[in-house]
């Protein structure tokens, strides 16, 4: 699985580990003073030779792969030359599958193919020796540190927390990869869209820009319609959601008796852990057709692909969101309140009403704000339950698009990277990002004060 | 006047507690529906019509002189075999019903309630027992869908003859099969044991389950160690300055992400950038180890920070340094709490497909994956595939993937409630 030089490291660290301890035993009074115990200095030794000779042996493959990938390039007879960048990329990978032994159907010069074929091995010999060489030399090395001066468990435990400080800087670098590879595609949308056009254009079809040279070949990406659909849903969504999940949340905080609340609350959290894939299956297969059913019977049309399937499936999903952080906020809200207010003679409907829900309020209202967002971000059940057609509407029966369908539209099966199409997905994209971003930092914000309040 | 305000509101308190309970009822009345409206589609998905085909495994045309060299019987005609069984049960119908002719029309509809790939189960048979060559035995074949469907009533005949995909010769067909006692009914075997296919009743869901089974593995073994690394760190290590309190804000902003942006940075980054192939386990489990990673980090450090802080001090009061205290008294102590939180994480990425359909992993793919370089789909993304099929075979297969999917995610998070109850420590 892996190659060669791996085990040599593997074993020349084992093997380091166990001289270095020998070593410091024979080197070092334990009692007296120490950097550490035998097993610090085995460590020291371990990881003075395999940290640096795996990091070079991996930079060495991947820098090889890259010059040997130009030079290539490079060594391709001019009238093989593509026009495309897209071609050449191609000619490239089946000069590689050919010079790997496979067979391929396009035409390949040979020249390129002999010249791949004896970069690659030098660079295997080059890379396999180095690095054997490198980790004996840092083996040496390391035997020769060994020393009562040393402090070995120190300079180990400066190693782990380096380890554990790059693997936290890990969630940091995923953030920026999400904005940067967003803004990277999405400046290169706004040099053929106007920033304009898409913020206010009333007209989103995608599908014009697939050719080049074609009449309105920029195709329309005003992206109202877009947003129209998804805040359409979401509406629907939440209508059905914030009552339930509120009245929920209240039932149980403040009526329900303990076990009731022990069985209930998981129950409700099962809502949470479906796959969303399932709802889709649910809204298309099921709520989809009965209420396109019911419609026809009462005497409308309605598509079955209408918004309100898809916002009262979504609405279902998000009603756990809803109850069990509003849940949380009530049952924070300080029991002397509540007293205060049966003191002065309230029922508890009563309280819960002039005292509790303003008290609680902030919360409650981050608890929807989540929730929208959520709603927002959803991806399988639109994808699945609503419609493809961007249509400026209010009409829930009708069926509209959403952002997250879009999306997924632009960028399925679009092998070629680079057409307007896809940097719109890009785009939306980032207006989506920045859309939930905001909302969960005001709801993140709103909760942490108010939990502050009364702790 | 002072009671009829009392009885007032005390009847607008009995309405408050009745919104409540309504409220709580109907979410429970959703869940059932949800959940039932798919068991009671996909419980029909786990069984499958077979059909005993009386097939003559004619010598001439398996193995003409005999010499039972596997590969040339594996060569022959199996077509030729698989249609004159299938026409000789047409005869047998006609010579019941006094019909003399068979139009062309006629035996393409009566192919078509077999499975297309009826030759195929035939040249198995014989290839598992070559002593039946010549003989004349009885195989048990799949039907296709259609009569599948048919007999499980999913198929409604009161409509108009046109509008249905069954016309009335392949009903009166497969009555007479039923009459004749050639149809069987049983448990649903290719459906877990083969990958995707074309035909409904040929389709299974291995490819996906092991597609899925690599996608967690390598979510897991990038997102489990950097997860609890950077826990730790945050919770015992970190100094409180700036750059902590960045990283902290970022993770549960992260959290909140919609999985499909994670699919946009897997598409650019991954796959473009560093160029990843395409549908591969490999690169779809690294996007979903991104997207856990702040459900594993928020409940590591959950799970440490709940170990008592006498603990530490009592570690380092016998002289050991502050890594030693963690890595030896904390961690261990929190172990329980950091594995229950990655199962659930591990759930969620489980059960997730928008950030896969951006990374190519929802696509037609007939070969169970050997790695996770291989083209391959998932669980929740088979069951998207198949609900977009027009054929209505597919409609129960797709309810009962999802059975297993559930499944799957119930096996988890059991677990993951079990492991707290048995370790949980109250301090």
């Amino acid at each position: 699985m892996f190659s060669l030089p791996i085990y040599f490291i593997i074993f020349i660290g084992f093997f380091s580990y166990l001289f270095g301890k020998n070593r410091s035993k024979k080197k070092i009074l334990f009692k007296k003073n120490s950097g550490g115990q035998a097993d610090h200095y085995g460590y020291y030794c371990l990881i003075w030779v395999t940290v640096p000779s795996t990091i070079f042996f991996l930079c060495w493959q991947i820098a090889s792969n890259y010059i040997i990938e130009i030079s290539t390039l490079e060594s391709i007879p001019l009238e093989f030359i593509p026009e495309e960048d897209s071609l050449k990329k191609l000619l490239l990978e089946n000069i590689i599958v050919v010079a790997e032994g496979g067979s391929s159907l396009a035409k390949v010069p040979k020249i390129s193919v002999d010249n791949y074929k004896e970069l690659k091995f030098f660079s295997m010999v080059g890379g396999y020796s180095c690095t054997i060489i490198l980790s004996i030399i840092l083996c040496l090395v390391s035997f020769r540190k060994i020393d009562p001066s040393l402090m070995a468990k120190n300079v180990i435990e400066r190693f782990i927390l380096s380890v554990l400080f790059i693997s936290s800087v890990i969630a940091i670098l995923t953030t920026i990869g999400i904005i940067m590879s967003l803004i990277f595609e999405t400046t290169k949308f706004f040099n053929n869209v106007s920033f304009f056009d898409y913020f206010f254009g009333l007209q989103w079809s995608p599908q014009t820009a697939l050719r080049e040279g074609q009449v309105a070949s920029e195709g329309a990406f005003g992206a109202i319609p877009v947003f129209a659909g998804t805040f359409l849903i979401t509406i629907i969504a939440m209508f059905l959601a914030g009552p339930i999940g509120l009245f929920s949340a209240i039932y149980l905080a403040e009526y329900a008796s303990p076990l009731t609340r022990k069985i209930i609350k998981p129950t409700i959290e099962v809502l949470a852990g479906v796959p969303t894939v399932v709802y889709g299956f649910f809204a298309a297969l099921v709520v989809g057709p009965f209420i396109r059913r019911t419609c026809e019977d009462l005497g409308f049309s309605a598509s079955s692909e209408s918004a309100l399937a898809a916002g009262l499936v979504m609405g279902i999903m998000i009603i756990p969101f809803i109850s069990s952080l509003s849940d949380d906020v009530i049952s924070a809200v300080p029991q002397n309140l509540r007293e205060a207010s049966y003191g002065v003679g309230a029922t508890k409907s009563e309280t819960i009403k002039k005292v509790i829900i303003p008290a609680a309020l902030p919360g409650i209202v981050a608890s929807f704000m989540l929730a929208i967002s959520r709603a927002i971000g959803e991806t399988m059940i639109v994808v699945m339950a609503a419609g493809l057609s961007a249509r400026l509407t209010a009409n829930p029966l009708e069926s509209v698009t959403t952002v997250t369908v879009q999306i997924v539209t632009l960028l399925v099966g679009d092998h070629e990277f680079d057409s307007t199409k896809t940097m719109a997905a890009f785009a939306l994209g980032i207006t989506l990002f920045s859309m939930t971003l905001l909302l969960n930092i005001i709801a993140l914000r709103v909760v942490k004060k108010y939990r502050e309040k009364y702790e | 006047m002072n009671k009829e305000f009392l009885n007032k509101r005390y009847k607008k308190e009995k309405r408050f507690i009745l919104i409540g309970r309504v409220a709580v009822s109907l979410t429970i009345i959703f869940l059932v529906i949800l959940l039932g409206s798919i068991l009671l589609r996909g419980i029909s998905g786990f069984y499958t019509t077979n059909i005993f085909l009386t097939t003559n495994l004619s010598q001439e045309i398996i193995d003409p002189e005999n010499k039972k060299n596997v590969e040339e019987i594996y060569k022959s005609s199996w077509r030729k075999i698989a249609r004159n069984s299938i026409y000789d049960v047409l005869s047998a119908f006609n010579k019941s019903k006094n019909i003399d002719k068979i139009s062309r029309k006629d035996k393409r509809d009566f192919l078509k309630l077999f499975s297309r790939s009826s030759e195929f189960y035939i040249r198995d048979f014989t290839l598992e027992n070559l002593d039946s060559i010549g003989k004349e035995v009885k195989i048990s074949i799949p039907s296709s869908s259609l009569v599948d469907q048919f007999l499980k009533g999913k198929i409604n005949i009161a409509v108009n003859e046109d509008d249905r995909p069954i016309n009335d010769k392949q009903i009166s067909w497969i009555n007479f099969m039923v009459e004749n006692k050639m149809i069987e009914r049983k448990f649903n075997i290719n459906f877990f044991y083969k990958g995707d296919s074309r035909n409904a009743e040929e389709a299974g869901i291995l490819g996906a389950i092991v597609g899925s089974f690599f996608v967690i593995l390598v979510a897991i073994i990038v997102a489990f160690p950097v997860g609890v690394m950077s826990a730790i760190y945050l919770e015992e290590f970190a100094p409180k300055n700036k750059i902590t309190n960045i990283i902290e804000v970022n993770i549960n902003n992260l959290a909140a992400v919609p999985s499909i942006v994670f699919g946009l940075l897997g598409l650019a980054i991954f796959l473009n950038f560093f160029g990843l192939p395409r549908s591969s386990p490999l690169a779809g489990g690294l996007v979903l180890a991104l997207m856990t990673l702040p459900t594993i980090i928020i409940s590591s450090r959950v799970a440490i920070k709940s170990v008592p802080p006498s603990i530490r001090e009592a570690a380092m009061g016998i002289g050991a340094s502050k890594m030693q205290s963690v890595f030896h008294h904390v961690i261990p102590l929190a172990v329980p709490g950091i594995l229950t939180g990655t199962i659930i994480g591990m759930a969620r990425a489980l059960g997730e497909t928008a950030p896969l359909l951006m990374m190519g992993m929802v696509a037609f793919i007939v070969d169970v994956p050997q790695s996770i370089t291989d083209p391959s789909t998932v669980l929740p993304a088979q069951i998207f595939l198949w609900s977009d099929q027009p054929e209505r075979g597919f409609e129960e297969k797709t309810a009962a993937a999802t059975i297993i999917l559930l499944v799957f995610l119930l096996t988890m998070n059991a677990l993951a409630v079990f492991l707290r109850y048995k370790y949980e420590r109250k301090w």
